[in-house]
């Protein structure tokens, strides 16, 4: 057509002059004038917002009194608490929704302990979970009740309405009982402890449904039959975990009751006539009469149930109900359900209500202490029970060892104690280690004390703890689980310094005879920390050699491997003198023990992670660094082509840091040596790598910073060897894209450096590394076309290659040419124009080449400007290759004829290189000239152009016109 | 009411059939009459009684008020309503003392303690929605007798209540509610606490069928009073020094002694109320374990004794040994109320 002779004239002149430029002059030109600001502009909008944080932060802050008791978080009787227990907002869903169970339950109880524990009540949750993960069984269990059908969905009877009279009422609340009895009681046998919890949870959600659906009676039921499981020993070793279910689900009921009396009681404050919502902090003569009856009828149905452990049971769960009436009735209330306790005759079912009992009043009644210490008494008077003919009997039957026997009171007189302990003073600690001592010295009890005292009070008195120990009666409990207690107690708090070595010796004279490895490793377990924290590097080498003597022998330490570790990280933690441990004899042997594959990867990572961690300052002992080679060689060697990218990650990130953390300081060498043996170690990870080479980029500038500049023979001869490492590194990576960007940058360093033979080298290789490059890259963990990377790291390319000089063996421009070659045949996937843009950056680039004084320099490195001294033959070169890119950038302008997009395209290219023309070509060359019209014309042939683009290109133009009267020439014509 | 919603749409065909022609209405009578029936429901005025007391519960001399409330969905005619407040002995005789027949026919005649009618509103109308007509009624027993405390017991009960009548028109049923209120007898004198304490050995059993295979025992046991406030739990304590065999279980029964006098002498009768767990298991020895009971609501009163009738308590005390040989010691207790 038309257009494709148009161009026929216009492109066959094509050959490119660029515009001689003064770069000083320009720069100074565009440099406008600045002074200094005093105020930042964003200045006011940021100054506020600090002031702000730096407000809040002492009120995020406020710590709440240190009295437990003052606190405002406190238990039962002060305000918040009560909030923090009847409002909570979680609990409102479990008890609203049916679905909600136990879980969300036990979560939102758990929040609500939470808040007492800044106060140093102590905590049921922390105990909740170590109950249930430790007393398990695989005994078959059963549970009687009448409230799981195995009929399938549970039919519920409508309630009637509004019975007409009391009897009325009371016939239809006993046919609901019948309704329960009628032979629907079924003992549910042969249950495994998971059928058994979750029939449990089933019962938890029966009676939340229940009390949903207005059947108080069924809900009252369900919590009997419930608290009657506890008096049920027939699986001894589940019981605690029995116990926990079960409270857990009296739990919930108590919480129903109460919240239902709160919410029903409305009151009229003083000089009001509208009834509202009790306060939170409410006051018995503000609960109304109504509430009171409500509440008073709950305990009298309670308190004529006939059994004597569910009515204690459903009795203390409601026990917060109390707070409606007098303070005086709750506390009557607790103490007398203490003495109650006294008729349950097995030993075990009677701590374990003690426990219930003391964990419901501290929560309700934190200030009160009498029932407990009741509750304490009467466990001591009563110990001897334990040794009774019928509780030996039943634990004979059940064929497990008194020592197991005694192991289950742990929980429950742990806790007892634990809520004495709680604000105790020193007088009353002694006074009931007394008590202890003088009724029954007895190790479960001893243990008790150990594990719920204050750590402080145990360390005071830890050398007097140790004879206790020892000369504690044996009934069975083992006297290792007292030490061990101990042990985990003086990890806590410190002893007093001259007793420190004394009760080691005591401790570990008694370890040291443990024969069978499990004993032993649970004491050293929880004694390497005391032994750690407090001790030297003598008496960690003989408790390490201890450990290898006990557990060398019949390769015992393999079924520990669990414990070792737990060993190995306690060390860890303590001793972060890492040239003094890793230099002891006796820990690089215990070392060797995780034999096991897997677990000593585990080990080395344990290793690895703490040095990282706690070691802050580089390291050089050269100790240190050749273990913890070692140990990020095993984590390295155990990465392989299955192992999960996070992993991969992990391991790279720990080596990463450890590489960062060994600095020699001057001694450059040894530096690039290690990271030589690093290079060895790690090759199959990326990262590692990539670090590496930064690494030694870096080393190689610190290297030129601190000759400043100035290599000696010895200098640069290490900078080149640093080259060199980075050239026969970088291709072993994987990633392309790194494999091109590190090119690149070791290129510049070792330009920079002045290598220029490797700089050569390095640049020819990411030129090569370009050819391979994937089509797309993955970012964020998607796939992204990889040419806006490509693009860009081409143009920084070729800012580069402008001050490299060429080699004068080998022709001018070689990199150059090669480059374009690529450019030329690369594929690009969203077309030409991409490839159109690159020409133009080449074409700049050659315009900056062919100036007399170039843009930039690097220092000491003399730049083809001077090597050539702007030779005619070298322009030549130059202006030779321009012509080749111009023809092809006219080429493709050529094929673009047809169809919109195309000739829409066609206009863009043809203004870019207009621009570009215009920007850095000389004008006054009439060639140039003629070809910026025709481009000109072309791009407003088929009225396609772009006017944001045009407008751009004209205020350019505009602006050269102002002091370029070619410039102005050619804005005349076009405008013309 | 839970039938309230879907009868609404059963009802209109309804309302158009009886009033479209008595033919139909003998015809369908049975599906008719089922339909009337809801129709009572919705067209439904529904009485009640409400006690400004929630506790409802009263001494003599006091007032009982509160309020009759009418609510209904459209104008509600009616003939009067009356408010009356009901007291009355009901006494019967026991079969076992008796005999089946003397039982069911020499049944008593209930003694009429409190009778008295209020007219609550004269024939007329109550508007649609609620109404309440507050009334109060002073407790004062007929002639010369007292009102004895609520008490339901197996022979004789004492109950209390206020019954709302309401009259209306040939076509719809009368309608009524009652509503039982407890009266507590005050004997306003101080308890003086009447102590006892007592020891079980095998050598101070009464009826043990033989001497030889009884277990040796020692108890100790206190209570606190054999006086009792019914208000206040029963408590005490009980200490085993001493048991060859091993106790299964202990509890506390609390047994009420009803006797009726009528023409032919009187029939006395002893059932259970209640029993309460006290020690489950071996318990341990020289440890008070305490002994704890609460009076259960209309099921104790106050001990009474009249010309025709007795109410009396008492309680066992039951230590069951392993091999459910059972040892019972009973203590007769006065129950007041102060």
């Amino acid at each position: 057509m038309h257009a494709h002779y148009d161009y026929s004239f216009n492109l066959s002149s094509t050959f490119r002059k660029p515009r001689q430029r003064n770069y000083a002059f320009e720069k100074s030109k565009l440099t406008s004038d600045r002074k200094n600001t005093t105020s930042h502009p964003l200045g006011d909008l940021v100054k506020p917002t600090i002031k702000a944080i730096t407000q809040k932060k002492p009120v995020t802050k406020r710590k709440p009194s240190t009295t437990p008791n003052s606190d405002p978080l406190g238990g039962g009787t002060d305000p918040l608490s009560m909030i923090t227990s009847s409002h909570d907002p979680l609990s409102v869903l479990a008890v609203g929704g049916n679905e909600s169970g136990s879980f969300s339950k036990a979560r939102s109880s758990s929040i609500e302990q939470k808040a007492d524990r800044e106060t140093g009540i102590p905590l049921w949750s922390d105990l909740k979970s170590n109950i249930l993960a430790k007393y398990t069984t695989s005994e078959k269990l059963s549970i009687t009740t009448s409230f799981l059908s195995s009929r399938g969905g549970d039919v519920v009877k409508t309630v009637r309405q509004s019975p007409a009279t009391v009897s009325d009422k009371m016939k239809n609340r006993l046919e609901q009982l019948d309704d329960f009895e009628e032979g629907s009681v079924k003992e549910m046998l042969n249950l495994s402890q998971q059928d058994y919890v979750k029939r449990i949870d089933e019962l938890n959600k029966a009676l939340i449904t229940a009390w949903d659906q207005d059947q108080k009676v069924k809900a009252l039921k369900i919590a009997i039959q419930c608290a009657k499981m506890l008096a049920d020993t027939s699986v001894m070793q589940f019981y605690p975990s029995k116990f926990v279910l079960v409270t857990e689900i009296l739990d919930t009921f108590g919480k129903l009751v109460y919240n239902r009396i709160f919410e029903k009681s409305t009151y009229k404050p003083a000089g009001s006539t509208k009834s509202v919502q009790l306060p939170a902090d409410f006051t018995p003569d503000q609960v109304p009469e109504s509430a009171k009856e409500t509440c008073r009828n709950w305990f009298f149905k309670i308190s004529s149930v006939r059994e004597l452990i569910p009515r204690f049971y459903v009795e203390a769960a409601i026990l917060k109900c109390y707070s409606f009436f007098k303070p005086s009735e709750m506390s009557d209330a607790l103490s007398r359900l203490a003495v109650m306790v006294r008729g349950i005759g097995n030993p075990l079912i009677a701590a374990y209500s003690r426990c219930y009992l003391c964990r419901v009043g501290i929560i309700i009644n934190p200030r009160q202490k009498d029932y407990i210490k009741k509750c304490f008494g009467d466990t001591l008077l009563t110990y001897h029970q334990i040794q009774s003919p019928s509780v030996t009997q039943g634990v004979t039957k059940q064929n497990i060892s008194m020592s197991v026997y005694l192991t289950l009171y742990s929980p429950a007189v742990d806790w007892i104690l634990m809520c004495m302990f709680d604000d105790c003073d020193d007088v009353l600690f002694d006074d009931i280690l007394k008590q202890v001592n003088q009724s029954a010295n007895s190790a479960l009890l001893l243990n008790g004390i150990l594990r719920s005292a204050k750590p402080q009070s145990i360390a005071k008195k830890a050398v007097i703890f140790i004879v206790l120990i020892r000369e504690c009666e044996d009934t069975g409990f083992p006297k290792r689980i007292l030490y061990n207690s101990l042990g985990s107690r003086l990890s806590l708090a410190d002893p007093p310094e001259s007793d420190k070595l004394k009760i080691l010796n005591e401790v570990w004279k008694f370890i040291t005879k443990l024969k069978e490895p499990s004993e032993y490793v649970a004491c050293a377990e929880t004694w390497i920390e005391y032994v750690m924290k407090h001790f030297g590097k003598k008496e960690m080498n003989t408790v390490l050699s201890d450990i290898i003597k006990h557990l060398l022998p019949d390769r015992a330490f393999e079924e520990f491997y669990p414990n070792l570790l737990t060993i190995m990280a306690k060390i860890l933690d303590h001793v972060h003198n890492y040239a003094l441990l890793f230099s002891l004899e006796k820990f690089m042997s215990f070392v060797d023990l995780f034999q096991k594959d897997s677990i000593k990867i585990k080990a080395a990572k344990i290793i690895v992670e703490a040095f990282c961690k706690y070691q802050l300052e580089s390291v050089n002992d050269p100790v240190v660094i050749s273990t913890v080679m070692y140990m990020c060689k095993t984590l390295h060697d155990s990465v392989n082509a299955l192992s999960l990218d996070d992993e991969k990650r992990s391991v790279s990130q720990l080596i990463n840091q450890f590489i960062h953390k060994v600095d020699y300081g001057s001694n450059f060498e040894q530096q690039l040596n290690f990271y030589v043996d690093s290079r060895a170690n790690f090759t199959n990870l990326d990262p590692v790598m990539t670090e590496l080479v930064q690494c030694v980029n870096n080393l190689s500038i610190t290297t030129r910073k601190v000759v400043r500049g100035n290599h000696s023979p010895k200098t640069s001869a290490f900078v080149r060897a640093c080259s060199a490492y980075c050239f026969i590194t970088i291709p072993s990576l994987d990633n392309t894209f790194i494999q091109l960007n590190l090119y690149l940058l070791s290129a510049q360093v070792s330009l920079l450096n002045r290598c220029l033979s490797q700089a050569e080298a390095l640049f020819k290789a990411g030129i090569a590394a370009l050819l391979e490059t994937p089509s797309t890259m993955t970012v964020d963990g998607k796939a992204k076309s990889s040419e806006g990377f490509v693009v860009q790291y081409i143009q920084n390319f070729l800012s580069s290659l402008v001050i490299v000089p060429d080699n004068p063996d080998q022709g001018v421009l070689i990199l150059f040419k090669g480059l374009l070659n690529v450019i030329r045949g690369y594929q690009f996937d969203s077309g030409e124009t991409v490839r159109v843009k690159l020409y133009l950056a080449v074409l700049s680039s050659l315009s900056a080449i062919s100036q007399e004084k170039y843009l930039y320099h690097v220092d000491r490195v003399e730049s083809n400007d001077t090597l050539y001294g702007h030779d005619a033959k070298f322009l030549g070169e130059v202006e030779k290759l321009s012509v080749t890119v111009v023809d092809e950038i006219l080429n493709h302008l050529k094929t673009l004829t047809e169809g919109f997009e195309n000739l829409k395209v066609q206009s863009h290219v043809s203004l870019l290189t207009f621009e570009h023309i215009v920007a850095y070509a000389d004008l006054a060359d009439e060639a140039m000239f003629q070809l910026a019209k025709n481009l000109w014309s072309l791009s407003q042939k088929h009225s396609y152009a772009d006017s944001k683009q045009v407008t751009k290109v004209m205020t350019l133009l505009k602006r050269k016109a102002e002091s370029n009267e070619h410039a102005s020439k050619l804005m005349k014509k076009i405008n013309g | 009411m839970p039938l309230s919603t879907k009868p609404t749409q059963h009802c209109k065909p309804l309302t158009l059939g009886v009033g479209g022609g008595l033919p139909c209405f003998i015809t369908i009578g049975l599906a008719v009459r089922h339909f009337i029936s809801f129709d009572i429901v919705i067209m439904a005025t529904v009485l009640d009684i409400k006690l400004k007391r929630a506790t409802k519960v009263y001494k003599e001399g006091e007032v009982v008020a509160g309020t009759v409330v009418i609510e209904s969905k459209g104008e509600c005619s009616h003939q009067g309503v009356t408010l009356t407040a009901d007291g009355s002995v009901s006494l019967q005789l026991s079969s076992k003392s008796v005999g089946v027949f003397e039982a069911f026919y020499n049944s008593v005649k209930p003694i009429q303690l409190l009778s008295q009618v209020l007219e609550i509103a004269k024939p007329g109308k109550f508007p649609s929605g609620k109404t309440e007509i507050p009334f109060e009624i002073p407790l004062k027993a007929k002639g010369n007798k007292k009102l004895y405390e609520s008490y339901h017991g197996v022979y004789i009960s004492i109950q209390y209540s206020l019954v709302a009548d309401m009259k209306r028109g040939m076509l719809s049923k009368d309608l009524r509610k009652d509503l039982e209120f407890l009266v507590d007898f005050n004997h306003g004198d101080k308890l003086k606490p009447q102590p006892l304490d007592f020891t079980l050995t095998p050598e101070n059993l009464q009826n043990a069928k033989s001497k030889s295979n009884i277990p040796k025992f020692k108890i100790n046991g206190k209570i606190d009073s054999l006086l009792c406030n019914i208000t206040d739990p029963f408590t005490g304590q009980i200490t085993i020094e001493s048991c060859s065999n091993p106790i299964k279980s202990m509890e506390l029964q609390l047994l009420r002694v009803e006797t009726c006098g009528c023409a032919e002498g009187y029939a006395k009768d002893a059932t259970e109320i209640q029993n309460i767990q006290i020690a489950e298991g071996d318990v341990a020895h020289h440890i008070a374990i305490p002994l704890y009971m609460v009076f259960p609501r209309l099921f104790t009163a106050p001990t009474l004794t009249t010309n025709n009738f007795k109410i009396e308590f008492e309680i066992n005390l039951v230590v069951v040994f392993k091999g459910d040989m059972v040892l019972t010691e009973n203590f007769p207790i006065k129950v007041t109320r102060v």
